[in-house]
């Protein structure tokens, strides 16, 4: 059946108001609108003058008058009253408006994502005309032709609104039809009618619901515009919109009766807005807007003990005891736990573990790279050229990235920035660290590109990254990193997402790079036919420790710790063929089955 | 590109046939009978069948639709009967001062919404975030009739620092200079509500970009954190900004309406209201057209430009 009426429904409703009022600004929002609502809905039992009895010797009485709280208008009635009463006039306007543009909106959206096919294009081609028109006009055109008045403000508020549930709905139902369950009531001989509304819709209901506390305080808000220019409510009906346009002719004289209607409006329309936010949160938290922190130019350091700022003698990367994790609002879930390591100038370490095991974030670590918040760095020191970078200042940390230590990422059209040329991406990465000038920086990406062996180079270089193949992405992801001629390069997952043969010629030029420059080279992989092919040592890494590590052919030859037999065993070879499973499974005792 | 442009201008053409399409229903709503209401008490069956085959009303909708529409191509739009003249001489005379105040409000709520998105992102949950977000709730709340007033209040009045109406002075008035202490007040109080939509937007544009992978690239390679911002990632929000500031300007076109009437702004918006209030329909009917016309074209525009920024799009 349908996810949302399994039993408990009461249940969930109680936790989604408690979630509500969790959100302080959600929880004002309803407590404002409830008392509007109340004091409107109470209008005829409460001790306030009749609305329309005009007593002109008292006209434009200024606010705290006797008799008149907030005063009286050009007619000498009493705002309070006009205030309370026109409260009413716009809430039930605005919300009629709102369920008549949900009622059909949502009818046709789900009759087109249901329908699909030449239904679909139709009423979707319709929707789109009305969205065509500038959102008040074709409104205004409505009106013009009905003749001003409330009712015909309402019908062409909600006519202008269609569109946005027809939209929303149509969307979500296109998604929805295809699902099992449809699938499941369709095959038991339900009607389409029958499949729409009770399979269907209730699952598109939040949405509905969503699209209309959204709406409802701009329908508010436009009923009352129309009103204000005198086209919705007539006399003696009036609305905030028209008590407001009627005022406005005193202005100057007596600005209180223009102002008070209008700061009705807006507590009215803001308390309903916020209402609104309150409920989409709850209802579809994806939506929520910036609930993820956004990452800052370093990860976060915040390390117990402060390790010493300097190495005698150095390789060029050392890494003691570093330790990274994630903050998990309060507590800290480790990734990468006290783990250390070394690389030699032209040496190549390789890094392998499997999918979580760390090692990725133990790349982005060394240069402060991990996306934080939530990464943070809890402990250790980097050494690069024997300085611990984690101890220096952001710009320094900053001027090391890409000049000493490059780094090559796994997905080259995930990592590429997607609207610049790939000559230009390069150039920007010389221009960083050396301002030799737009045009010789562009000579010097095309000469590397010719390096990473792009044919053509002068050609592609004004090419974008989705118009070369993967292979040729990750090229140039190679090139830019060779841009500043680095000490260490440090490559993740570099081969991953290309196919083999691709993959042997990128492992290649990496190879020959580290040989004519001296590199070193940190190749981060989960493949022990990578590493054993060019490595010349290796850490195994799993949860987040480094479980073994050594020249790459004594760990292939005799490996100590289980998990690297394992992974050992799991690179297949030609012609093994369907023995494999059999040599691969006494090592998994978990996959016994 | 040049394609491109040809593909969408083609593309444009059913829309606006469209919009005459459904400004031809509307108009067609009017209740009770055009004859009938043109002889009053002369309305014998007979004159009547008279006035509708002089006025072609005996003919079908279809018919009515294809003539209607080769008139407008023309440049016919009808004579407004209360101002006695042609109705796109009107049309295009009010047009040109809702574009100098659709125009500057739209500019004022690109620059300002972008600005204090792009800052609200970068700043997310410090101060700098919550006092945006804070003006970003009032913006989207606010009445933008019920705010020009109070501008004129304490602008205006209280303060006497700028005009309170009009276009130009009275008197003396007609340079720039004066057209753009006239165009203050109303200009901005129609970009508020927008400049609310375009801030949030850009902000929710921004923090999305910031996620991704590229921009770890642009910061792997060294730069410095205010090019990851406004040069890598600002670019990128961009291409989601465009199609949004081409919405708002439906809005501001829209907006026009309630802005000229509280500033007595001379402009297509204030002109509207003037002729539904005296049910001059075929002057309602070529002003919505023409705005309508022109904001098909605006996001047209909008595409273009999102097409020259984004190269995966032309395709």
């Amino acid at each position: 059946m349908t996810d949302l009426t399994t039993p408990a429904p009461a249940r969930k409703r109680r936790s989604n108001l408690q979630l509500l009022l969790a959100n302080r600004l959600a929880a004002a929002g309803l407590f404002i609108f409830g008392f509007i609502v109340i004091l409107a809905l109470l209008a005829p039992i409460l001790p306030i003058p009749n609305p329309d009895i005009t007593d002109q010797p008292n006209r434009l009485l200024p606010p705290l008058s006797e008799g008149h709280l907030l005063g009286t208008d050009h007619l000498g009635r009493d705002i309070l009253s006009r205030l309370i009463w026109g409260t009413q006039v716009s809430l039930l306007v605005g919300v009629s408006a709102t369920a008549l543009a949900a009622f059909f909106g949502s009818l046709i959206g789900l009759v087109a994502g249901y329908a699909r096919g030449a239904t679909d294009s139709v009423l979707m081609r319709f929707v789109d005309m009305l969205m065509a028109f500038p959102y008040i006009l074709l409104a205004i055109a409505i009106v013009a032709a009905l003749g001003p008045g409330l009712l015909n403000a309402l019908y062409a508020i909600a006519l202008v609104n269609i569109p946005f549930f027809a939209r929303n709905i149509r969307g979500v139902t296109v998604s929805i039809r295809n699902r099992e369950f449809v699938d499941a009531a369709r095959l038991s001989g339900k009607s389409h009618a029958a499949v729409l509304f009770t399979e269907v819709l209730p699952n598109v209901l939040p949405v509905i619901v969503i699209t209309m506390s959204t709406t409802v305080g701009w329908m508010i808000l436009e009923t009352a515009g129309l009103s204000f220019l005198g086209l919705g409510a007539q006399p003696p009906t009036s609305d905030l919109g028209s008590m407001l346009g009627q005022a406005r002719a005193q202005l100057f004289t007596a600005p209180h009766a223009s102002i008070i209607p209008g700061i009705m409006i807006f507590v009215l329309v803001m308390s309903i807005n916020l209402l609104g936010d309150g409920v989409r949160d709850v209802l579809d938290p994806r939506l929520r807007s910036g609930t993820l922190g956004r990452p800052m130019p370093v990860t976060r350091i915040k390390r117990s003990a402060k390790p010493s700022l300097t190495l005698p003698e150095p390789p060029a990367l050392v890494v003691e005891n570093l330790s990274t994790g994630f903050d998990t609002g309060g507590s800290i879930t480790p990734a990468v736990n006290n783990i250390g390591f070394r690389l030699d100038k032209g040496e190549c370490l390789g890094l392998i573990g499997e999918s979580g095991s760390g090692k990725s974030v133990t790349a982005l670590s060394l240069m402060g790279l991990v996306a934080s918040p939530p990464g943070v760095i809890t402990n250790g020191g980097v050494y690069i050229g024997g300085k611990d970078v984690l101890s220096l200042r952001e710009q320094e940390l900053i001027a090391l990235r890409g000049a000493r230590v490059a780094y090559v990422f796994q997905d080259p059209l995930t990592t590429l920035h997607p609207l610049f040329s790939v000559g230009d991406q390069i150039a920007e990465a010389v221009l960083t660290h050396n301002p030799i000038g737009k045009r010789r920086a562009r000579q010097r990406a095309i000469e590397l590109m010719d390096t990473v062996g792009i044919r053509d180079a002068s050609g592609r270089a004004s090419a974008y990254p989705h118009e070369l193949s993967g292979g040729q992405r990750q090229r140039i992801g190679i090139a830019m990193a060779l841009a500043n001629d680095p000490d260490i390069i440090i490559a993740d997952e570099p081969t991953t997402a290309l196919d083999v043969t691709v993959q042997a010629r990128i492992l290649e030029l990496l190879q020959n790079l580290r040989r004519e420059r001296g590199l070193a080279l940190l190749l981060i992989t989960h493949d022990f036919g990578v590493v054993a092919e060019v490595c010349d040592r290796v850490a195994v890494m799993k949860n987040g420790e480094i479980v073994e590590q050594g020249e790459t052919q004594t760990v292939l030859r005799d490996p100590q710790h289980d998990y690297t037999k394992r992974l050992i065993a799991c690179v297949p070879e030609l012609g093994e063929g369907r023995n494999f499973l059999d040599r691969v499974r006494p090592l998994f005792p978990e996959a016994k089955a | 590109m040049p394609t491109y442009i040809a593909k969408r201008l083609l593309a444009a053409i059913p829309v606006i046939l469209g919009l005459s399409i459904i400004v031809f229903l509307v108009m067609k709503l009017i209740p009770g009978d055009p004859a009938q209401a043109l002889l009053g008490s002369y309305a014998t069956p007979d004159n009547v069948a008279r006035i509708n085959r002089a006025l072609g009303l005996d003919r079908s909708w279809p018919e009515q639709y294809v003539i209607w529409i080769g008139n407008l191509l023309q440049g016919d739009f009808g004579r407004s009967y209360i101002l006695n003249r042609p109705v796109i001489d009107e049309v295009l005379e009010r047009f040109g001062a809702t574009l100098i105040l659709a125009g500057a409000s739209l500019v004022i709520c690109s620059v300002l919404g972008i600005l204090a998105g792009i800052v609200s992102a970068v700043r997310q949950f410090g101060w700098t975030d919550r006092i945006v977000t804070f003006f970003v709730l009032i913006g989207i709340s606010m009445p933008a009739f019920f705010l020009g007033l109070v501008f004129i209040l304490f602008f205006a009045v209280q303060w006497r620092l700028l005009p309170a109406s009009g276009m130009y002075a009275v008197y003396g008035g007609g340079d720039l200079p004066d057209l753009l202490r006239h165009l203050i007040l109303p200009a901005s109080t129609l970009a508020i509500v927008a400049t609310g939509v375009v801030a949030r937007l850009t902000r929710a544009a921004m923090l999305e970009v910031l996620r991704q992978d590229f921009i770890r690239t642009a910061r792997a390679k060294g730069l410095s954190e205010n090019k990851v911002i406004y040069r890598h990632a600002f670019r990128a929000a961009l291409v989601s900004i465009i199609p949004v500031l081409g919405i708002q300007a439906g809005f501001v076109l829209g907006g026009a309406v309630y802005i000229e009437t509280v500033f007595q702004w001379p402009g297509l918006g204030q002109m509207l209201v003037k002729a539904v209030s005296t049910r001059d329909l075929l002057l309602v009917q070529g002003g919505v057209l023409v705005a309508a016309t022109v904001y098909v074209l605006v996001n047209l525009l909008a595409d273009v430009a999102q097409a020259l920024l984004d190269p995966r799009l032309k395709a």
